[in-house]
């Protein structure tokens, strides 16, 4: 009986020690990034980008004296692993909300996961399908493909383009503005002369180049993907002596892709958020403090080029902390909390969500740049 | 199709080709020792790269190189010793799966050490603009390196295959294992010696390569099904054979191009290999009575 006694007091004490973090209050919050694999280049700057948020919260006392928990799960860009991820964040760890995943085909997937869970999801995928139609507790923080497209093609029409080639990678983010290029075009009264797609691993587009080159009434080319591959189809279309202008997609926002491509990339054009181009704002932008203070943040840690898709990461991390001050641990109320977020700078663009709009940018968000001397600048025209 | 347009393809295909081919004589030369195929053999290729280019930082290019080729010459002696020499009369699946083992785990390495980025060393001669012209069309400088290298390692090693006495005790083990043991010959040195030498020759390709073809950390992978095919196509062993099969591949997949949409390039290269093992598994230039006579 006394041992029984000794027992029951030694188990109550390490329940007390169980539940002490958890009245000194912390807030779980999953992430869902493809650390590696395939789309690595965009999650692993994202899981960084997010860990760097929470550690800066944390460090100065949490959010009104609550410590955010931040469990980053590497999907590796694996569709099923996102959505047994997804399970698991849900209904063992049961998190307050998941930031993540980075594809857009992994966000397709948890999408009714998430929203059956009742658990907010900030997805980090660039597809327009994610808030479209539009899923309560679904938000997403890049940029519609979409306006990158029509960005794109109002600076063609300014440049008197009408007759283009369109190539693209056998990614999801590839193919989706592959359709996205050719579903736009006539709007803009441009036509699709030749659209090809190439493999994601492809490491020599030479004959690519050939085929397209011989057709003498192609006047611009738009490449489509986030794949090395962008460096390549600038190096081999040089190389051939091509001088059409190139055009690329947001996924160009890379500098890594223009040191790869050397000089072959002066001169692409291509649409992007403003941090690539963060120095040379107007004081007067809204965005501009913040897309300093990441890029500093950012690269004076980790030792890299901040990158906008780590800022997508940053941004989604930056929303919930925002929805965490206002709503606490309530799902719900976190849910209504970025719903109602307005004017809200981000690296992205200035997100003003709506129940409508959980996506919270337009197509401002979207600057057009160039590359010279090996660097990112505003595209002026010519 | 033009005259110009012709050319421009059959040099592509070239370029492409010989790149296999590299890759190629890397899995021939541990087959030949060994009778195995060596599944890491596009992380060789790889390393090469990514070493040579974070040396680069240090030493000049062709010291950078130099460095690059050694130091994954010692990681593939390194991996038979730890992995492989200890196995006693190992069957063929074993060590295929211990291999393919071995390949993710330096991927995953690679990646710890290099991140997700892609990397590239400068063109040995130029820059990305940089173009020689033979009549209409135009090439990279750096495509003569490539098959340059490649027709250099060629003929080196079938040189040290015929002539040199490792060379020929090398070719022993793979014909017969026992019987090079009765002669003297120590058969896991052997082994060792060939995995450093399908490291050294993976490594110095994947240096030539990588201003045209970039660096990744798993940049390994596709490269080793490329050159997989090429190596069953010109008959497995064969080193003449992967060129030939290699540039052949190579050209077919250029010209496929104009044909087919560009999408269906690796269809091509993967519907090819499997026709050969179903009508030819020996290969174009191998003999199939030779074939019967190995295990694999």
């Amino acid at each position: 009986m006394k041992r029984l006694g000794i027992k029951i007091i030694l188990g109550a004490a390490a329940l007390c020690m169980l539940a002490l973090p958890v009245q000194a209050g912390t807030y779980k919050v999953g992430a869902i990034f493809a650390v590696t694999g395939g789309a690595s280049f965009l999650g692993g700057p994202e899981a960084r980008s997010a860990q760097m948020v929470v550690d800066a919260i944390n460090k100065n006392g949490g959010i009104n004296g609550n410590k955010i928990e931040l469990i980053i799960k590497d999907s590796g860009a694996n569709p099923e692993k996102a959505i047994s991820f997804a399970k698991q964040l849900i209904e063992e760890e049961k998190v307050l909300a998941i930031i993540g995943p980075s594809t857009s085909g992994e966000s397709m997937k948890i999408k009714k996961i998430a929203q059956q869970g009742k658990t907010p999801l900030i997805s980090c995928g660039a597809a327009e399908v994610i808030v479209n139609p539009v899923a309560s507790y679904v938000f997403k923080t890049p940029q519609k493909d979409s306006f990158a497209v029509k960005k794109i093609y109002a600076e063609m029409k300014k440049m008197g383009i009408d007759k283009i080639a369109v190539v693209a990678g056998n990614t999801g983010f590839g193919k989706a503005g592959k359709a996205q290029l050719t579903k736009i075009a006539p709007e803009y009264g441009i036509k699709v002369l030749a659209a090809e797609t190439y493999d994601k691993k492809a490491t020599d587009l030479t004959a690519l180049v050939a085929k397209l080159m011989a057709n003498k009434e192609i006047q611009a080319v738009v490449n489509w993907s986030i794949v090395p591959a962008q460096a390549i189809i600038a190096k081999n279309m040089r190389q051939a002596g091509w001088k059409v202008p190139l055009f690329q997609s947001h996924g160009f926002g890379n500098i890594k892709y223009v040191q790869a491509a050397g000089a072959a990339a002066e001169g692409i054009i291509f649409p992007a958020g403003r941090l690539l181009v963060a120095d040379s704002l107007p004081d007067s932008n809204p965005q501009k403090k913040m897309l300093l203070k990441y890029k500093h943040d950012y690269e004076s840690r980790y030792k890299e080029a901040a990158s906008t898709f780590g800022g997508h990461g940053y941004d989604a991390m930056n929303i919930l902390v925002a929805a965490l001050e206002k709503g606490g641990a309530d799902r719900g109320k976190i849910r209504s909390a970025i719903e109602n977020l307005h004017g809200f700078p981000g690296i992205g663009g200035v997100f003003t969500f709506s129940p409508k709009d959980h996506n919270g940018l337009d197509i401002n968000s979207f600057a057009m740049l160039t590359v010279k001397d090996g660097k990112f600048v505003l595209y002026d025209g010519k | 199709m033009t005259q110009a347009l012709f050319f421009q393809y059959l040099f592509a295909g070239i370029s492409y080709g010989v790149i296999y081919a590299i890759v190629a004589i890397g899995f021939n030369i541990i087959y030949n020792t060994t009778g195995i195929i060596n599944f890491a053999q596009g992380e060789f290729v790889m390393l090469g790269g990514m070493i040579s280019i974070s040396l680069l930082h240090y030493f000049p290019l062709p010291v950078a190189i130099a460095l690059a080729v050694v130091i994954t010459m010692l990681v593939g002696a390194l991996i038979e010793i730890i992995f492989i020499r200890w196995l006693d009369s190992p069957s063929v699946l074993r060590m295929i799966i211990i291999t393919i083992g071995l390949s993710i785990l330096i991927r995953e390495v690679a990646l710890h050490i290099w991140g997700e980025s892609i990397r590239s060393l400068p063109y040995f001669i130029g820059n990305e603009l940089t173009t020689v012209s033979i009549g209409p069309v135009r090439i990279s400088p750096q495509v003569f390196w490539v098959v340059g290298v490649c027709g250099i390692m060629v003929l080196g090693l079938s040189l040290f295959f015929k002539m040199t006495s490792v060379g020929r005790e090398m070719r022993a083990c793979s014909a017969n294992r026992t019987a090079a043991i009765l002669c003297g010959i120590n058969t896991r040195n052997m082994v060792t010696l060939s995995f450093m030498l399908s490291a050294g020759i993976g490594a110095l390709a994947g240096c030539v390569m990588s201003p045209i073809t970039y660096t990744q950390y798993d940049c390994g992978t596709s490269l080793a099904i490329k050159g997989f095919t090429v190596a069953i196509l010109g008959g497995l062993g064969n080193s003449m054979g992967a060129v030939a099969a290699g540039i052949l591949l190579g050209i077919i997949e250029a010209y496929s191009v104009a044909f087919v949409p560009l999408a269906f390039q690796d269809a091509i290269s993967i519907t090819i290999l499997l026709i050969i093992l179903f009508v030819r598994p020996h290969g174009i230039f191998g003999s199939s009575a030779a074939a019967r006579l190995k295990e694999f």
